[in-house]
């Protein structure tokens, strides 16, 4: 009997290592720290937000629409309880990204606005903060970047054999990955408009 | 005629790939690598010297890198793609930075290792491009537009409190890294090697000789006691009740020590130009970038 406990162990040790259960605890930590970097960067993002809405104030009192779009959008991606679960509940993650494509597309609007002053363009402090931004949209994409392959190791790793049969067994499940956003606007080719524009004003 | 026809269409649109795909990222040749033909050889050695005083004092690795284009790609793709290849900046402390300058397209980036970015900031780095590099660039005076750069960025790096370089030194090549102790073929070994001594020295004494054997191994490779001795106890475990496994061999499946664990990709064997390759630091795409 006890001969058949030590097989059985020492079987179960080599099965579990050759079925990929490591590998596959290996995978999941990678998607973890991925995602929490990605948390981390988008949590800079939004931390630069109050700033960067005080300083556009103080020459461009006149978009208020633009300003408060970008505030709340902030405030909506706030009120997202921004968890490591999320990566395992495709509606909240949904939820999430979407909450977080608004602020960027917000915004993208105030920086296209900003343009138009060039005031604030030379002001140093609102230099500063768009070098921050900028620097953490890049962080953003690389993070997002290194989350996507991460995940995808995961989840090419939990569908081969056997490592499917390991995963079945422990009940591990796909994790949800991040997709582009406006899939369809760009899918649709773009409209050319030639009509001559008001010249703007310099 | 179709078929023809389909076979050329087909092959254009290989070469539509081929034309866009993305820059490859150059080799870790030197500190300073241009693919322009930019830089005289009396720049590229000073700076070279400058960037290794820097190592030397701190620890940090610098590197500059000047290609004529980043392809499709951003010169903010392309460049951390080169940093995650090149790994400049020591390992865990990830203070490595990279100055890619893209010259036809007019770009440049400072790419900041992760241990610099509170030294290195995007702000800081924003500013080294702005007033230090770009105005020279912009009359033409690449030379001295890097040097000012470097200058700077050596600067911030100075005052950044960094783990002192460590000297040369062996250091063990990681062994433990290819020996996992949960891989079944050492086991295997375990289990084969304590089924011969345990028939030819007898249970007991095969079981502590497996033991002992296996545990100095251990003890050779980790270099941990504590670990060793438990390795030796579950290998002297293994050998004790473990003989219902046939003590044969005819179970190895061939090959599988692939090896390729190591995550050099730096030219790490190379001996030309003060053989300088990275040493492990990894970047999250902190830094800034410009144009001229």
């Amino acid at each position: 009997m006890r001969r058949f406990w030590t097989v059985l162990a020492a079987l179960a040790t080599l099965s579990l290592t050759n079925c990929g259960y490591n590998a596959i605890q290996t995978n999941d930590e990678q998607v973890k720290s991925a995602w929490s970097e990605v948390l981390n960067q988008y949590q800079r993002r939004a931390d630069l937000v109050p700033n960067l809405v005080n300083s556009v104030k103080g020459f461009a009192q006149q978009e208020k629409d633009v300003l408060l779009g970008v505030t709340n959008a902030r405030a909506k991606v706030g009120s997202i309880q921004a968890t490591p679960e999320l990566i395992n509940d495709p509606g909240a993650f949904a939820k999430f990204q979407q909450a977080q494509g608004e602020l960027t597309s917000a915004l993208n609007k105030l920086l296209v606005v900003t343009e138009n002053y060039p005031q604030l363009k030379s002001d140093a402090l609102f230099r500063d903060l768009m070098a921050q931004l900028e620097g953490t949209e890049n962080r953003i994409t690389v993070a997002r970047n290194r989350y996507i392959k991460a995940v995808q190791d995961y989840n090419v790793g939990i569908r081969t054999f056997p490592n499917i049969l390991t995963a079945m067994a422990f009940g591990y499940k796909e994790k949800a990955n991040f997709t582009v956003d406006n899939e369809k606007e760009i899918s649709t080719a773009p409209k050319l408009d030639f009509t001559p524009a008001p010249a703007p004003a310099k | 005629m179709n078929a023809a026809r389909a076979s050329f269409l087909a092959l254009l649109v290989c070469w539509a790939f081929a034309a866009f795909a993305d820059v490859a990222v150059p080799p870790l040749t030197g500190r300073v690598v241009d693919q322009t033909g930019t830089l005289s050889s009396g720049d590229i050695a000073s700076l070279t010297q400058t960037l290794k005083d820097l190592e030397t004092r701190k620890g940090s690795q610098v590197a500059v890198l000047i290609v004529p284009t980043t392809g499709p790609e951003t010169i903010e793709q392309f460049s951390i793609r080169v940093a995650d290849a090149w790994k400049v900046g020591r390992k865990k402390i990830d203070d490595g930075a990279l100055l890619v300058i893209a010259k036809n397209d007019r770009h440049l980036r400072i790419e900041v290792g992760y241990g610099l970015e509170g030294a290195l900031t995007d702000v800081t780095t924003k500013r080294i491009i702005d007033e230090d590099i770009t105005p020279k660039f912009k009359s033409g005076d690449f030379a001295g537009g890097i040097s000012a750069g470097v200058d700077r960025m050596i600067r911030v790096i100075d005052g950044e409190k960094l783990p002192a370089p460590e000297p040369e030194h062996w250091r063990s090549p990681g062994l433990l890294n290819y020996i996992d102790p949960f891989n079944p073929f050492v086991i295997i070994a375990v289990l084969v090697v304590g089924g011969i001594l345990r028939t030819t020295l007898g249970r007991l004494f095969g079981s502590v000789a497996t033991g002992g054997f296996v545990g100095f191994l251990a003890w050779l490779f980790i270099g941990s006691i504590a670990a060793s001795i438990i390795v030796g106890i579950v290998a002297f475990i293994f050998t004790m009740f473990g003989d219902m496994v046939p003590a044969g061999g005819g179970r190895g499946r061939g090959g599988s020590w692939s090896g390729g664990g190591g995550s050099w990709s730096g030219s790490s064997g190379s001996s030309d130009s003060g053989g300088f390759s990275g040493g492990g630091g990894s970047f999250g795409g902190g830094g800034a970038s410009g144009s001229w």
